[in-house]
Formats: structure tokens, C-alpha cells, sequence
């Protein structure tokens, strides 16, 4: 036990260091909730200007969970072996989500070239709250309409 | 405490001392969240994988629109979840300010950080109750899909099948994270830490809370904001 009491001695930067993280973390929130909002209006069309935005997104979103981990949940004042053990077996995320989505891309772009009937339902437009599946829960939610 | 700290670490394993330097109970905490983020990693990677190999999605700006008490049809895309948003991170924030307190043996502190930390949980499992609830009236279920694509053709269920299996999964885990703060809390406030000396284990129900907050940050993204 006396590892552990000595290691609360060094730990943190105390309350300055919690009321900083949590600024951080409510800005990086509030500017992605910005890029949200401004997405919003952004139309279909304009791909790049989109993937760039949603790219940012991400990359907002490792800062937000780079700043939880190492220290809200402390793990930048532990030992390096312990942080090694914990981040090292992490990095394969970093193979399964480049294997993963690509395999994923691929098999649409199969798909749209050998299934026609895949790539036709893709282009045909369906006209809201009258189709269809949509068409069941439309009568819910009047129902709830009406007992409001 | 400086030398132990700044030892090279090619004599952390050559006994006498611990090499990590955290009691068992940490580190075990450590490794079961470690298997928990591939849990969660497998789930968003899948959802992912579908949403690559699909040629449309619907608009998370045209599904998560509503706001609890507001007039049907409002159209308020992003403001209830930024408010669950905001709620848990809070929350995570009275969780370290709990571990704190502990640090400093301040049984008070604990106490309060810990109930604030519990409102913070209860909180947001309403929100989401309350969504759920919306989006089941509005038809989405598992199996069910009422929503367009974002360019206007059919969409298929998977959306709907992903958003509630994931959310759905993190909401059982803000539910445990509470039952657990709940149980520290009792704990604390019988003393049983004051008994033991520390409040190590607040540390280890810190962890698993801070994991949920972390978890939701990659939730939120995936499916409210891209």
C-alpha cells in the first residue's frame, strides 16, 4: 500500500488543472456543435466541403477524448508502463477502422456496378409520409396527434 | 516519491517496487475498460463498415430535430443532445472533483461530488429515455424505419437498428455507472472509506464513469454529428 500513498502526493495539478480541462472539453463541444450547425445548411452536393468539415469533426473529437483520458481519467501522470499497456493494444483500432470502412467502400462501389437493382433503388426518390413502411407509423404518430 | 516516479523503466521490472504503480484494482479496472472500448470499438467500426458500403443515410439534423414540451413539428436539430452532451460531461466533471476530494480524506466533498455526479447520470438517462421514447412514437424501432435517406430515396432499417443496439448499449452503461456511484456513495457515507484509510475505490468508479463520458463522445459524433 505504500506505492499508493505515495502516488496520490504527485497526482494532478489539482483544481486549476480540472476547471482548465473542463474549459477545453465545453469549447471543443461548443465549436463542434458550430461545424454541426453549419453543416446543416450545406448542401448534398458540395462533397469536399462537407468530408472536410465532418473530417474536423473527428479530429475535434480524438482532442475531446485525448483530454478525458489523460486527465480526467488521470493516465498521463501514471507510470509510462502503464500507459504503454493501455495505448499500445489501442493502435489497432487504427488498422481496424482504415480495413474495416475500406472494405466497406468496396463492397458498395461491387454492388453498384454488378447489382443493378441496388444502384436503381439508390436514385429513386420517395415522396415523405407516403410510401410504404413509412406509411404504418404515420397512423402512430396521428394517433398521438390526437391524444394530445 | 520523485525517484520511484522517474526511474528508468528497464528497472521497473526488476523487482522490489511495483512496475505500474497503481494498486491492482486500478489496473484491472484499466484492462476491463480497455476490453470494453473493443466492445464499443467492434459496435461504431460495424455501424461504420455498413454506413461505407451504403449509398445513402438519413440526416441526423432531420431525425434528432424535437425537443421535449416543444410544439410538434419544431425543428430544433442538435439542441436536445448538446444538452446531454453538456449534462455528461459535467458529470464526469463532479466525478474527478469526487476523486479529489478523496485524495484529500474530505469525506463532505466526496459525499456532495458524488450525489451532483448522480443527479448528472439520472439526468441523462431521462433525456435519452425521453428520445427513445419520441423516436418510438415517431415509428423508429429496431426493424422499423420511417426516416428518408438525406437525398430523398428509401432508406433501410440498419440506421435505426444501429442507433438504438449503440445508444442503447451506452445507456446500459450510464445505468451501471450510476448504480455504481450509488453504491460509493452509501459506502462513503457509512464511513466505510474513513475505516479503510483511502478512498482508493472512488478512483475506480472515477475511471468507469470518465469511460462512459469517453464512449459518449464518440457516440455523439458518429451519430448526431457526421
Amino acid at each position: 500500500m505504500s506505492h499508493t500513498a505515495e502516488h496520490q502526493e504527485h497526482a494532478g495539478g489539482g483544481t486549476k488543472e480540472i476547471i482548465r480541462i473542463t474549459v477545453i472539453l465545453t469549447v471543443l463541444t461548443i465549436v463542434e456543435l458550430i461545424i454541426g450547425f453549419w453543416m446543416i445548411d450545406i448542401p448534398l452536393s458540395s462533397v469536399g466541403l462537407r468530408l472536410a468539415l465532418k473530417g474536423t469533426i473527428v479530429i475535434l473529437m480524438m482532442a475531446k477524448a485525448f483530454y478525458i483520458v489523460a486527465y480526467f481519467m488521470h493516465l498521463k501522470h501514471e507510470m509510462k508502463n502503464l500507459i504503454m499497456t493501455i495505448v499500445v493494444p489501442l493502435a489497432l483500432f487504427i488498422w481496424f477502422i482504415i480495413a474495416f470502412l475500406y472494405d466497406g467502400n468496396s463492397f458498395k462501389n461491387l454492388r453498384n456496378t454488378y447489382d443493378p437493382y441496388f444502384k436503381e433503388q439508390s436514385t429513386i426518390k420517395v415522396e415523405k409520409k407516403a410510401h410504404g413502411a413509412a406509411e404504418k407509423h404515420d397512423n402512430s404518430k396521428e394517433a398521438k396527434k390526437a391524444s394530445h | 516519491m520523485a525517484t520511484t516516479a522517474t526511474a528508468p523503466t528497464t528497472k521497473s521490472w526488476g523487482g522490489g517496487k511495483s512496475p505500474f504503480n497503481v494498486e491492482y484494482g486500478k489496473v484491472m479496472m484499466w484492462y476491463f475498460l480497455m476490453s470494453d472500448a473493443f466492445t464499443f470499438g467492434a459496435f461504431l467500426i460495424s455501424y461504420g463498415t455498413i454506413r461505407f458500403s451504403t449509398n445513402g443515410w438519413p440526416d441526423p439534423n432531420e431525425v434528432f430535430k424535437s425537443f421535449p414540451f416543444a410544439p410538434e413539428g419544431m425543428n430544433a436539430p442538435l439542441v436536445f443532445v448538446s444538452i446531454m452532451t453538456f449534462i455528461l460531461i459535467i458529470s464526469s466533471v463532479t466525478m474527478v472533483l469526487a476523486v479529489q476530494a478523496g485524495h484529500n480524506m474530505d469525506k463532505k466533498g466526496v459525499v456532495k461530488n458524488l450525489i451532483w455526479t448522480i443527479i448528472g447520470g439520472i439526468a441523462f438517462l431521462s433525456c435519452q429515455a425521453w428520445e427513445w421514447n419520441h423516436l418510438h412514437h415517431e415509428g423508429a424501432w429496431w426493424g422499423s424505419n420511417p426516416f428518408l435517406n438525406h437525398d430523398g430515396t428509401a432508406s433501410s432499417t440498419n440506421f435505426t437498428n444501429y442507433f438504438f443496439t449503440i445508444t442503447g448499449f451506452h445507456g446500459f452503461h450510464v445505468f451501471s455507472g450510476v448504480i455504481i456511484n450509488v453504491i460509493m456513495l452509501i459506502m462513503a457515507m457509512t464511513n466505510k472509506f474513513e475505516e479503510r484509510g483511502h478512498y482508493l475505490m472512488i478512483e475506480k468508479a472515477g475511471l468507469y464513469w470518465h469511460f462512459v463520458d469517453l464512449v459518449w463522445v464518440f457516440v455523439f459524433t458518429c451519430f448526431y454529428l457526421i
